[in-house]
């Protein structure tokens, strides 16, 4: 029998199974509050979903709201949309907005990786279509335990797998990510997606359901038994199956990169027909969320007949009609008179399109089933008004002792030459040539830079040349070390590499990947994550436009390092004056180090792989430093003084000499000063090397000297000689390095 | 110089195709999977993606699309038609070449820059390279090991009809690293690498796909 609203007036004291649904005794009571009276399967469904940690933001909520207290509003001048939107919209001149988004599906990929990356590709893709921005490139930011793990094995070919899978189905080129290996992700892979998109800025649409009258038209796939619970059960709870209690069924939706090429064509077409007053993606949550979002964000209330509803299985329950997380959806609010041009896109794209609703007088949320009502309620307390919890906050009792444990007493080796080599077969600084080549980058002919890149560039304007560089960063062990300052660094990591491809920065997107909100001492890497990110954006001036929040990422008690992935996004006037990252283009090229060198070991890869040591305090983020720093490399690329430029970070200037020599097939000869252990393996910020032609070197200097930025001549390149020769320690063979960096994922993974 | 593009739902670089065009000063013209007629045009590229979702088999509905009854009809004739991956499936399923693309040997997907060296210089779409050049353009698909019987292999080889053949190691275990094939008459050719995303340095590893477009623009205007 269905639950009506009737139904649940006449037993009001019917048991439910608000626990199994993942609702606090609480917070069921003040379902009951807001309803004055019990809720229907249906409204339970409903705001069970609504109110998880992953649609809800419960946890994390007041303390977001730093971000928005330090953005200025000079920081927010270019700003179109931000936080609260499905993505934030940024102005990058010549009438066009560029929308980007990064979000998790970490728990769905553990689970069954294949489909929980391909559909993490395909719900970002949908957050960025429904801003009216054609969706341009992705980009995979993916964490996994052990190299060497059996897990490992197991979920990182099928993530993989499904990242290329959808991504190169759907069309769109894949320009960069990371690869990025650590014991604590194990049995908590993190697959983020992000995604970026351009309109022109007149095109901007939002998520909001105006205008009394207008049709509600469902658009895309049929909806079926998938993904039910996704967010609620998967992306809100960590996977120990406590004894005594009812296992939930975890429910990883299936997706169709096909179906969804077509939604994307078909919309766009929609959005240019000028027939579309609000949109709203279809993702965690399904209905319920696009339904209570664009009624909440709207003027008036909805109906909605449920009946109406294509679907793809029989026998579905209202509750599980409005719960299930089938891919490949939109909603729709259309005025009257243009559903019927509406529905002939559709019918010409072969896009199942329906008018399930109608925007209302009033301001309720109406849902019927065959003509009884199963949902009633005040839209903005499912999608706005959820609970918001102010956590404990503890720091760790151990991290003093994690801070004291310096990475100063680790022996240092002699044979420095070696552990070049050493350096560059790590699995976190190997070529991640195995997994890029398994993605589409050349797709819709705009890629200007991807993967081995700093940052990938795509062209917006194939007119004027405008378009922009994205990266994406963090570094996990950094941020376990100071959870502050780490966060600074990954903003700092992302915003020099964007820097280093020409672009200048304007704006940024985060996902903050952590362990249970429930443990304090999480919650205080998180908080202090969020301050250091947030203070980070204000010193460099550029705004948080958006983010996603990823809690509950542990086995056990043991949460993950905290990974707050940064991504940054810049804009350049011209693509035709992007940066390569590989030297050898120009003849005669000197290069120079630009920034200092301090013996900064804590955190390091060095103390990682070789000494599987975490410990001592993160290289100190000096974000004005960064900012004079990305202005010398915007300056150089518009004035043509660099040839090529490839930021320090990981593995320090030894990895970066050697990527820099193998990406651009040609050899150099290096000499350093000081210590070379630490001129080679320290991890300090700020650093960027850069080549520039003979003929550019005086003035590219004098413009580092009069604008006090520390400069170095570290070497040549030499074309000639199809080694890596550092003065003092001997040389490398191109062609041995070149088996040492690609050599490793092929033999872990083939 | 008129072209046209055809777009199936599914299809991916059809933008790319008929940016190739532009760039040969040629006209690009769109081509809808369900059109019953060809436009007048002067030449048909069917482009890479997944038409179809590439359901079934690659290719295997895009070749009874009501557009594809035309191209086939028209390449029949002698119209230059060019197949670039997903297009080179569907033409192989539409037999107007021999042979079919099957899973790439070692499973993957593998987008990487390939150099290939040209045999064949005189079909419709080649004419601008010299005979025996390498050229280094993306590849970038997971069905690309081109297979064929004994017999059908003998014939391709025995009538120069290997247009473009994979330099070092085999990317996806194609029979005699065979990366592009054409008709007997030289106006059908695929291939599985894609020159319409090497057009510009800027955006390709090279500019050297450019040819086949010159080279399509050269047959036009001579024809």
């Amino acid at each position: 029998m269905i639950d009506t609203v009737k139904n649940a007036e006449a037993t009001p004291d019917q048991e439910q199974p608000y626990k199994e649904l993942g609702l606090k005794d609480d917070e069921y009571a003040r379902i009951k509050e807001i309803l004055r009276r019990r809720p229907t399967d249906a409204e339970l469904a409903m705001y069970s979903v609504m109110w998880s940690e992953h649609c809800s933001y419960k946890s994390s909520k007041v303390h977001l709201k730093y971000f928005g207290d330090t953005t200025t509003d000079e920081m927010r001048s270019k700003m179109l949309a931000g936080i609260g939107e499905n993505a934030g919209v940024v102005d990058i001149g010549d009438g066009w907005a560029v929308t980007f988004k990064v979000e998790s599906h970490n728990h769905p990929s553990y689970v069954e990786p294949y489909q929980g990356a391909a559909t993490g590709v395909g719900g970002i893709v949908r957050d960025i279509l429904a801003m009216g921005a054609r969706p341009l490139a992705v980009m995979d930011p993916l964490r996994f335990g052990r190299p060497d793990a059996d897990d490992t094995k197991r979920v990182l070919p099928g993530i993989v797998a499904g990242v290329g899978g959808y991504g190169n189905c759907l069309g769109l080129p894949n320009i960069g990510g990371e690869v990025v290996f650590d014991e604590s992700y194990q049995g908590n892979p993190l697959v983020n997606a992000l995604c970026v998109g351009a309109m022109r800025t007149e095109d901007l649409h939002l998520a909001h359901a105006s205008g009394t009258g207008n049709k509600v038209i469902l658009y895309g796939a049929r909806t079926g038994l998938d993904g039910i619970g996704g967010v609620s059960v998967l992306a809100s709870e960590t996977f120990d199956d406590t004894a005594g209690k009812r296992k939930k069924l975890p429910s990883v939706q299936v997706g169709d990169p096909f179906t969804e090429k077509v939604l994307i064509e078909c919309s766009l077409e929609l959005f240019e027909k000028g027939v579309v007053v609000g949109i709203q993606d279809l993702g965690g949550a399904g209905l319920s969320c696009a339904t209570s979002e664009l009624a909440s964000a709207g003027d008036g209330g909805m109906h909605v007949w449920l009946d109406r509803v294509p679907l793809r299985a029989t026998g579905m329950t209202p509750a599980e009609i409005l719960s299930s997380e089938s891919q490949e959806r939109m909603c729709a609010v259309v005025e009257p008179a243009n559903v019927e041009a509406f529905m002939e896109v559709c019918a010409k794209w072969d896009v199942i399109a329906t008018e399930i609703g109608e925007v209302t007088e009033g301001d309720r949320l109406v849902i019927t089933y065959h003509d009884e009502v199963v949902v009633d309620v005040p839209p903005r307390t499912v999608a706005h008004e959820g609970p918001v919890y102010n956590r404990p906050i503890q720091r760790p009792a151990d991290q003093d002792e994690l801070q004291a444990n310096t990475p100063d007493s680790l022996p240092r080796p002699d044979d420095l030459l070696a552990l070049i080599k050493t350096m560059a077969a790590s699995p976190n600084l190997a070529s991640k040539k195995w997994v890029t080549q398994q993605y589409d980058r050349y797709v819709r002919g705009g890629t200007v830079l991807a993967q081995p890149s700093d940052g990938g560039m795509i062209r917006i304007d194939e007119e004027t040349g405008r378009g922009v560089a994205l990266s994406t960063d963090c570094n996990g062990r950094y941020t376990k070390l100071d959870p502050y300052e780490g966060a600074k660094l990954a903003l700092a990591e992302a915003y020099r590499n964007v820097s280093a491809t020409g672009a200048t920065p304007i704006a940024v997107t985060n996902c903050l990947n952590f362990g249970s909100p429930e443990d304090p001492a999480v919650m205080w890497q998180f908080e202090q994550a969020v301050k250091g990110l947030a203070d980070g954006c204000a010193e460099l001036g550029i705004p948080v436009t958006g983010g996603n929040v990823s809690f509950y990422n542990q086995t056990g008690s043991t949460a993950i390092l905290p990974t707050p992935v940064v991504g940054v996004l810049g804009v350049i006037d011209d693509v035709r004056r992007r940066i390569p990252t590989g030297i050898g283009a120009e003849a005669g090229e000197t290069l120079l180090l630009l920034g200092e060198t301090h013996d900064e070991f804590g955190g390091s890869e060095w103390a990682h792989h070789v000494h599987n040591h975490l410990g001592g305090r993160p290289p100190k983020a000096d974000l004005k430093r960064e900012k004079l720093l990305s202005e010398i490399l915007v300056a150089g690329s518009r004035d043509g003084m660099v040839s090529a430029a490839h930021d320090l970070s990981e593995g320090g200037l030894a990895q970066t000499l050697v990527e820099t020599c193998l990406i651009g097939e040609v050899g150099a000869r290096v000499f350093l000063e000081g210590d070379l252990f630490t001129a080679l393996f320290s991890e300090s910020a700020g650093r960027v090397l850069v080549a520039v032609p003979r003929t550019e070197e005086q003035r590219f200097t004098d413009m580092c000297t009069a604008r006090r930025l520390p400069w170095r001549k570290v070497g040549v390149v030499d074309p000639e000689s199809n080694a890596l020769e550092i003065q003092g320690l001997g040389e490398l063979p191109l062609d041995e390095l070149r088996e040492a960096w690609e050599g490793t994922l092929p033999a872990l993974f083939e | 110089m008129r072209v046209g593009v055809v777009t199936f739902p599914g299809t991916l670089d059809d933008v790319d195709a008929q940016r190739a065009v532009k760039y040969a000063d040629g006209e690009a013209v769109p081509l809808w999977h369900g059109d019953h007629d060809l436009k007048g045009v002067d030449a048909v590229i069917v482009p890479g993606g997944f038409s179809y979702g590439d359901y079934l088999r690659c290719g295997a509905i895009a070749r009874f699309a009501p557009v594809m009854q035309e191209v086939i009809e028209a390449a029949n004739k002698g119209m230059p038609v060019l197949g670039i991956c997903n297009g080179f499936q569907i033409l192989a399923e539409a037999h107007l070449l021999p042979g079919a693309l099957t899973r790439n040997h070692k499973l993957h997907f593998v987008c990487r820059d390939q150099w290939l060296k040209v045999e064949n210089t005189n079909t419709a779409w080649t004419t601008r390279y010299d005979l025996g050049a390498e050229i280094l353009v993306p590849l970038k698909s997971g069905e690309g090991g081109y297979q064929a019987d004994e017999d059908t292999l003998k014939e391709l080889e025995d009538e120069q009809r290997v247009v473009f053949r994979y330099v070092g190691e085999n990317p996806n275990g194609s029979r005699n690293n065979i990366a592009g094939i054409t008709n007997a008459r030289g106006n059908v050719v695929g291939l599985m690498p894609h020159p319409e995303h090497a057009i510009d340095a800027l955006t390709g590893p090279t500019d050297d796909g450019l040819g086949m477009f010159l080279s399509l623009l050269d047959t036009v205007v001579n024809a």
